[in-house]
């Protein structure tokens, strides 16, 4: 057990390092994701022909290939393309931080289902609503922001839910690329200790912690959201 | 079909065709004869990796949909505590937990080694066929919980008052009826899970994303396997989405 | 204009400009004692640690230590991600198509360890019908797939620790390693009571390489001439054997 303690000898500070940047890269991913889901939903409901079918394989094909092929694929083919665009216009070569790689790819991949969760929740926004506020006159910008996100809101927080236990288990694939998030900490100990038990158990603990409290805090963001809406069921949600 | 092939889609279509052979045709491909005998045994073991541990891990998930449904508190507590820790750690931790984490007891007791289990116990893919299993049903205990409390309670009703014993109940009518309402959702869950498989590369499992790895490693090209493995990949995921269409046809349903 | 510059700063944020900075050398991100392994608070030590220190500077260069999971790092290294390899990595015709070496900074055997009693030689007989365990993408892998085609399997683990764990739990019959890396493993408590080492494997120049060079890219023939002379200067003035004595008993550097 004193293999967890916090200062050396102990690897406790490494592992909570670890989830750290697990959380930082977590959020910075859940973010661009919500960025690219914002946008791709519009664009799929409101946009032209040639825009619902570029997206429509954008997220058929992040969803029918594994997160781990995408991964390897985006870090080197997106760092070379945006490097190779750079150069030829004469600038120098970026080099991106690890941190900066992940969310980028994971933003990429989360992009792709929440703009099917958003999609699904805009669809589900009462269509009067939406015509009334177009017969008041009010512009497409108006409209979104006053009518359809707070609307759909209460209807995406479930689906938002899960995308944010996903990437939270998503950064664990950045092991395998040798990003020290949580889970390659706690291979990196393992192995330096041999204890693979300890530190396994020890990593699981704390991501269940991480879920646990996450879920706490979506029940409460869903409250509300749903707040002023009458419960559909009338039984448990 | 014809609907489908709008305008547009023909030029996209035509587009992505025209991608897929350029690609074909000017990417370095000079180590596919190499490696060509390896593919199909690698196509094979990631395809039965699915279809075995969705079945499994299906099997299981039953018991527990059922517990977390109706079950009485010593059932369904135990079942939600475990779904919610496997949906609340990354798999490949389990993986790892499960292969290093029993091989380190292993060498603590060799004893184990003389044991009539040792030679599965002694490789890799039982490790990942569990771990996988494993993760299968504690994701699909939450779906088929939510199929068994959608199928209406005036059939069960029904049944109840026709006499029915409980397990036929449930064999002739509960189950299938809670199935049929989970299929669209198992359909895209058969597909995660296809792309779950490529992290049994990290205990030596060789599958195809592991072989696309080694050609990187021998040849140090990146690019070109990892895009075969993706098409690989799409074109399994096809294949699932196709079958589970297949099989929604197939069970009859009647939409309110 | 305004969106140039917000764009500007937050691709600023993201990364540096690659010009003007300190030399990122390339690490395996997984650990390989006694040559570089993470400590408890996440800094990496170690006998290649010390040496990239101290090539660095004799070489009067900034360096900053920079893990890469060990399977990536030559793609990472053409990519840009970093700027040298100093990874144990052996200096192997194969990998000279791609990139560059500089001189050699060790050289040391590879040993095949086996458990107690087992019986088994080094070479092609003795490794018919057994599972043997390698890292993936080095030479050992290499070594093994072409010279022990009657092996009942050669199992790759991410990292040489994974493959001696393995062994220790009975799951492997053979690893085959670096002899410094075997050493160190067969110290540790759960080495000396499974495991022997069984004996070196026959040469082959052509896999096993002429040593272990930092990994640099093509063309860069400056930098290249900047590490050999470090090199060069380290072995000359004790610097290396000053490194080595916490580690090894006797030089490294082999023939």
């Amino acid at each position: 057990m004193e293999l967890l303690a916090w200062s050396p000898p102990g690897w406790g500070a490494t592992l909570v390092a670890g989830l750290g940047n697990t959380i930082l890269i977590a959020l910075g991913a859940y973010a661009l994701g919500l960025a690219i889901g914002v946008a791709g939903a519009f664009g799929k409901l409101y946009g032209g022909l040639i825009t619902k079918d570029l997206l429509a394989v954008y997220t058929t094909l992040v969803r029918a290939v594994p997160e781990l092929v995408l991964l390897l694929l985006i870090t080197f083919a997106a760092k070379d393309a945006i490097n190779s665009v750079l150069t030829a216009n004469g600038f120098d070569p970026i080099n991106f931080s690890g941190v900066a790689a992940g969310i980028i790819v994971l933003g990429v991949v989360q992009g792709a289902y929440s703009t099917e969760v958003l999609r699904g929740a805009i669809l589900s926004v009462p269509a009067g609503q939406i015509e009334a506020a177009r017969a008041m006159g009010m512009s497409p910008s108006l409209l979104a922001r006053r009518i359809t996100l707070p609307l759909m809101a209460s209807a995406a927080v479930p689906g938002l839910a899960n995308l944010w236990l996903t990437v939270t288990k998503d950064t664990a694939l950045l092991a395998v690329i040798g990003f020290i998030e949580l889970t390659k900490a706690t291979s990196l100990a393992a192995g330096t200790t041999k204890s693979f038990l300890t530190f396994y158990l020890a990593a699981g603990v704390m991501y269940l912690a991480l879920s646990l409290v996450s879920v706490f805090i979506f029940a409460r963001i869903e409250k509300w959201a749903r707040r002023g809406q009458r419960n559909a069921t009338g039984g448990a949600m | 079909m014809t609907a489908f092939l709008q305008p547009r889609r023909i030029v996209l279509i035509a587009i992505g065709l025209a991608l897929v052979l350029w690609c074909a045709l000017s990417l370095n491909w000079t180590w596919l004869p190499d490696y060509l005998h390896l593919i199909p045994l690698a196509i094979w073991r990631t395809i039965w990796l699915t279809v075995v541990t969705m079945a499994l891990g299906m099997m299981l998930a039953i018991p527990l949909g059922l517990a977390q449904a109706v079950g009485p508190a010593y059932l369904s507590i135990p079942a939600r505590v475990y779904c919610s820790i496997i949906r609340g750690t990354p798999l490949l931790l389990q993986l790892w937990l499960l292969y290093y984490g029993l091989g380190s007891v292993f060498a603590q007791f060799p004893e184990i080694r003389q044991s009539v289990l040792w030679p599965i116990l002694r490789q890799a893919w039982p490790y990942a066929v569990l771990a996988l299993t494993l993760s299968v049903a504690g994701y699909e205990g939450e779906v088929m919980r939510g199929a068994f409390k959608g199928v209406p309670n005036g059939q069960l009703e029904a049944a109840r008052a026709m006499g029915m014993p409980r397990f036929t109940i449930f064999w002739r009518i509960w189950l299938p009826q809670a199935v049929r309402r989970a299929l669209p959702t198992i359909g895209g869950e058969t597909v995660l899970q296809l792309k779950s498989t490529p992290l049994v590369a990290t205990i030596t499992v060789v599958d195809i994303y592991s072989l696309a790895k080694r050609v990187t490693q021998d040849t140090f090209i990146v690019y070109e396997p990892l895009l075969l493995l993706a098409l690989v990949y799409m074109a399994i995921a096809g294949l699932i989405v196709l079958l589970f269409r297949w099989l929604e046809l197939r069970v009859p349903s009647r939409v309110a | 204009m305004k969106k140039t510059l917000l764009a500007l700063g937050a691709l600023m944020l993201l990364g540096t400009a690659a010009a003007a900075e300190p030399l990122k050398i390339g690490i395996a991100a997984e650990p390989y004692p006694p040559f570089a392994s993470p400590d408890a608070a996440g800094n990496w030590v170690g006998w290649e640690v010390d040496f990239i220190n101290a090539v660095c500077k004799a070489g009067e260069m900034e360096c900053v230590i920079t893990p890469v999971a060990w399977e990536g790092i030559i793609p990472s290294l053409s990519g840009g991600q970093i700027d040298a390899i100093i990874a144990s990595m052996s200096i192997t015709a194969e990998r000279m198509k791609t990139i560059d070496f500089s001189d050699k900074y060790y050289n040391t055997p590879t040993v095949i360890v086996a458990s107690k009693g087992s019986g088994m030689t080094p070479d092609a007989a003795g490794m018919a019908g057994k599972i043997i365990g390698v890292q993936v993408s080095t030479i050992h892998e290499a070594y093994a797939q072409a010279h022990f085609p009657d092996a009942a399997e050669i199992k790759t683990y991410q990292t040489t620790d994974e493959g001696f764990q393995d062994l220790a739990a009975g799951r492997i019959d053979a690893s085959q390693a670096d002899s410094i890396a075997i050493d160190a493993f067969l110290g540790s408590d759960a080495g000396m009571a499974c495991c022997e080492a069984i004996g070196a494997v026959a040469d082959d120049a052509a896999i096993l390489g002429a040593g272990v060079g930092i990994g640099l890219r093509k063309g860069e023939d400056e930098l290249k001439a900047k590490f050999n002379a470090a090199i060069a200067k380290v072995l000359a003035d004790g610097t290396y054997d000053a490194i080595s004595k916490p580690y090894f008993a006797s030089s490294i550097y082999g023939g």
